[in-house]
């Protein structure tokens, strides 16, 4: 039976959120072609929670060891997973993370042939493998087929959402002979606190006046932090001309335009010149005590009530779920 | 950062541009967007130039952009140069004044009128912004009749001795040398007037900042006082001769006026599209409601012609036909049309078009000084009237 | 040093967006077409690197229609020694085609010691050409570049993973795709622009295979729905995370 190849990443041991989207989308491929599922994980050994991938579709596990995968090594990575795919896969599925963005192409082109890059959608129409991406920063998306053999795609993430398919998942460990390559990871360091710009931040959760005080913004850094590395906080021109926040984090006309993913508007009522500046946000959340507030009208769900009491509930429910 | 400008181009006008009339466009477009417009809210409340985009602007070569490069100058025909006017004035008129004081007002009569040593002392210096020009022409009691001036230029045994005022001088305070325009006969005869540069450092030449404007706010916009300023003979500019000279140089000015006004215009219509579509009252944008439609599709017409104008005049000007008159037509028009588009801008933003983060009064205020300088619309309206008759009605 | 820079003629990132009559492609009308922001990086990246080495030259390789001509005179302006224009009526879907053409182009004109792509181009997205040349002239290769160092010829570079930064080092030649930071771009002066007529630009007419990508249709996203207000106090944030979990799949 031929093989979609689902594969997942690790770091530091353990295996991350992002590969069990990629199980479920090759799942999903899978099914529509009469095809198995194997995921595989490189490391230098054994990552922990590969055995959950099972629970995802998976019908085996395979974990490929080698001293060199210690960390990720785009030329022996890309090398041991073409080797891979070259064993009748008809499909190979990554994740377009940092590293899949980088180890993608480089199996593509090995394999020689087409990588359909973050996309949003799967499916099988009739033995053909068509999938959605977004193009032009999102404003349309393009459906496409891919008659290479084997179809290589990279999934956007947190779009797949995993679905618990329970398949056999029989794991096995191969060690492989690689080399590194001729690129090393030699060092990765922690990216700086607070390095992330409101203007390209995926993730931005902006205060106003309804904070009270300056040192009220903390419950938003939280809140920033709960989502790891990916929010932003910005601010409503109104705190920073109170001298509040800095002028770098100002979200608006007279300060930066905006278009994260999520843009969570605490406490701002939502003029117009704010507006100006976020309202092409993917999906705009509002929390104001305020029914009446503006900023209801522009966004896409909102809560009303005491952002104190609200804010700490999310920050709450987003490191849980994290 | 703020949303980038797109310009307005409703008759396809671009495609009567070359391609690198359009790079030069966009690269100064860009730049405003980028450099220009973060600070100049601030300068203009302050009330101070931002000179600090001096080396940026030299950089990009947008100091005496036509004229040719063996001066160090981008040697960029005249339509082009209108371009980077029309981007800056969008940017602000104070800015714009800037520029087109440096290169068509002190880089340009070096050009026309200077000896080669002149020349090469003076404009590659001046296109790479290490020195500042200021133009002194206007004084306290001549303005709209230059001819009149009485700053007088004595000859002496080695040189010059110069005695005067100027005013309204814009980069007076900050420049390194001055084009000072003064009558070397007789009080009566302008056809005596000659061109002088004055290093600003010459004893007797000062300059004071006026202060209290409520126009042009991020210029500087000053007095110059010559007591007894000797000056050695190289300081005449050769070949200049009678109020012609000047006239020359304003010429050239009114010219990129033309298109600057029309970069105003733009801005304000820019921001007025943008505010109509996302200010919602009585439930709809206000974009939907009849007045606001009748306001902005006469600043579309407006703009429209404007550009078609300043392009032709552009054309004839590279082919070495454009006449004063010609200018007078264009200054006059588009300076007009741009302080009304930025009044009815100003009203469309309602209570928010008084707020300085709103572009729309800043340039109402600059135009007002732009509709008076170069040569008063009414001037202008007068030149075209002895134009078309043949009669002066200015006495 | 040889540098070669691969760049991409795109639509402005505001371009309103309308699909063209056949159902699968930009409608071009009244779109203003730009250097793709990401290959200004790389094009800046390579005239500093000639600037610093003294001598060399920074080549400008293009794959596009006719009107590409115009993005090589803006890397050109930029201070660019010459261009090459790879022509063809469209741009492929399948950006393994894309690469093939550029890499045979490359072999042809080499060898490089540096050859320098946009992370990604803002039209489509891809962000496969670069690697897949490396892959294709067997040269070691490092993705979106924020940071560069190059002492003789070793590489180091730093590229932005979740949450971290990531050192990668490696030897010239290679490959390399720039994201912001790792420069700031000059802006062409006029003089450049004016300069930029007069360098060469060879156009050379190619044909492209088919390749395994096939675009069926291009269409809009759904339209934003009308926003809802979940509930009051924190009661209403189990039901707000579920939404923005299940619903509108950003958590």
């Amino acid at each position: 039976m031929s093989t979609v190849l689902a594969v997942c990443e690790q770091r530091d041991g353990a295996l991350r959120k992002v590969s069990a989207e990629v199980v479920t989308g090759a799942r999903r491929i899978a099914d529509g072609l009469g095809a198995e599922v194997e995921a595989i994980v490189l490391g230098a050994g054994p990552a922990s929670g590969a055995e959950s991938l099972g629970g995802f579709g998976a019908d085996r596990v395979v974990t490929l060891t080698a001293d060199a995968f210690a960390t990720y090594a785009p030329e022996g990575f890309a090398a041991a997973v073409a080797e891979r795919a070259r064993g009748g896969a008809v499909a190979v599925v990554c994740a377009a993370s940092a590293q899949g963005k980088d180890l993608a192409p480089r199996v593509a082109a090995k394999l020689g042939t087409a990588l359909a890059a973050e996309v949003t959608d799967v499916s099988v129409d009739g033995g053909a493998l068509i999938a959605i991406r977004p193009v032009y920063a999102g404003k349309a998306l393009l459906r496409v087929k891919l008659t290479g053999t084997p179809a290589v795609l990279s999934l956007r993430p947190n779009v797949f959402t995993p679905v618990q398919r329970p398949k056999a998942g029989a794991a096995q460990t191969v060690a492989v002979a690689a080399s590194a390559g001729r690129v090393r990871v030699t060092a990765t360091k922690a990216a700086e606190a607070g390095a992330l710009d409101v203007a390209e931040a995926p993730i931005v959760i902006s205060g106003g006046r309804g904070l009270k005080e300056p040192a009220n913004f903390k419950i938003l850094e939280e809140l920033a932090h709960a989502f790891g590395g990916r929010a932003a906080v910005g601010a409503s021109r109104a705190v920073v001309d109170a001298g509040w926040r800095p002028h770098a984090d100002q979200v608006g006309q007279t300060g930066k335009t905006v278009s994260p993913t999520l843009y969570v508007a605490v406490g701002i009522s939502g003029a117009i010149q704010h507006l100006a500046g976020m309202r092409t946000s993917k999906v705009i959340v509002a929390i104001n005590k305020d029914k009446d507030a503006p900023i209801f009208k522009v966004a896409d769900y909102g809560v009303v009530g005491d952002l104190f009491e609200i804010v700490p509930a999310l920050t709450a429910a987003v490191k849980s779920h994290a | 950062m703020a949303p980038k400008f797109h310009g307005v181009d409703f008759y396809a006008i671009d495609s009567l541009l070359s391609e690198e009339e359009r790079a030069v466009r966009d690269t100064v477009r860009t730049w405003v967007d980028e450099q220009l417009i973060p600070v100049i809210g601030d300068a203009y409340i302050e009330g101070r130039f931002p000179k600090q985009l001096i080396p940026g602007m030299a950089e990009l070569g947008l100091f005496g952009a036509n004229l040719p490069e063996e001066y160090g100058c981008a040697g960029l025909n005249n339509v082009a140069y209108g371009l980077i006017m029309q981007e800056l004035e969008r940017g602000d008129s104070g800015v714009r004044s800037f520029a087109s004081v440096q290169g068509a007002l002190v880089m340009y009569p070096i050009y026309a009128f200077g000896s080669d040593e002149q020349k090469k002392r003076w404009l590659p210096e001046m296109a790479t912004g290490r020195a500042i020009g200021c133009f002194g022409l206007t004084e306290p009691d001549y303005g709209s009749n230059p001819a009149g001036m009485i700053t007088v230029a004595r000859e002496t045994k080695d040189g010059w001795v110069l005695n005067g005022a100027k005013m309204w001088i814009t980069n007076g305070s900050t420049a390194h040398v001055a084009v000072v325009w003064a009558k070397t006969g007789a009080q009566n005869d302008p056809a005596s007037i000659r061109g002088f540069l004055v290093p600003t450092d010459t004893k007797g030449f000062s300059a004071k900042d006026q202060k209290g404007k409520l126009s042009l706010r991020a210029s500087d916009t000053s007095e110059l006082v010559l007591q007894d300023v000797h000056l050695p003979k190289e300081a005449l500019l050769p070949k200049s001769g009678g109020l012609k000279s000047p006239l020359m140089c304003l010429t050239q000015a009114r010219y990129g006026i033309s298109w600057g006004a029309l970069g105003a215009a733009m801005a304000c219509y820019d921001e007025a599209v943008s505010y109509a579509k996302n200010r919602v009252m009585f439930n709809k944008p206000i974009g939907g409601f009849q007045l606001q439609q009748a306001r902005l599709a006469e600043m579309l017409t407006e703009i429209t012609k404007a550009q078609l104008l300043v392009l032709q005049l552009g054309r004839l000007k590279d082919q070495g036909t454009m006449t004063p008159q010609q200018v007078s037509l264009a200054k006059r028009n588009n300076v007009s049309m741009a302080t009304d588009i930025a009044r009815e801008t100003r009203r469309l933003l309602g209570a928010n078009g008084i707020l300085a983060e709103y572009q729309a009064m800043r340039h109402l205020a600059n135009l007002e000084s732009v509709y008076t300088y170069e040569g008063t619309h009414d001037v202008h309206t007068l030149v075209l009237g002895q134009e078309i008759t043949g009669i002066s009605a200015f006495e | 040093m040889r540098i070669a820079v691969c760049i991409k003629r795109v639509a402005d990132s505001e371009t309103r967006v309308k699909v063209a009559g056949d159902g699968r492609s930009l409608d071009d009308a009244g779109v203003k077409f730009i250097l793709n922001p990401y290959d200004e990086f790389a094009v800046e990246e390579a005239l500093q690197r000639k600037e610093k080495a003294g001598a060399g030259e920074v080549a400008v390789l293009a794959l596009g229609g006719p009107a590409a001509q115009e993005t090589i005179r803006t890397a050109l302006a930029m201070g660019a020694d010459r261009g090459i224009l790879l022509q063809t009526d469209a741009v492929p879907a399948d950006g393994f085609v894309t690469a093939q053409a550029i890499a045979q182009e490359l072999k042809a004109g080499g060898p490089w010691d540096l050859v320098l792509f946009g992370k990604l181009a803002i039209d489509d997205y891809n962000a496969q050409v670069g690697p897949m040349v490396a892959e294709l002239l067997d040269l070691p290769c490092v993705t979106a570049v924020s940071h560069l160092t190059i002492e003789g010829s070793a590489v180091t570079a730093e590229r932005e993973i979740e949450g971290a930064v990531e050192v990668v080092q490696c030897s010239l030649p290679a490959v390399l795709t720039t994201d912001k930071g790792v420069n700031e771009p000059r802006y062409p002066a006029l003089k450049g622009i004016m300069a930029a007529k007069k360098k060469p630009l060879e156009v050379k007419p190619v044909t492209l295979g088919g390749g395994s990508i096939e675009v069926l249709e291009m269409a809009p996203p759904p339209a934003r729905k009308d926003g809802k207000i979940v509930g009051e106090g924190a009661a209403a944030v189990p039901e707000l995370v579920r939404l923005l979990r299940e619903e509108a799949k950003v958590l």
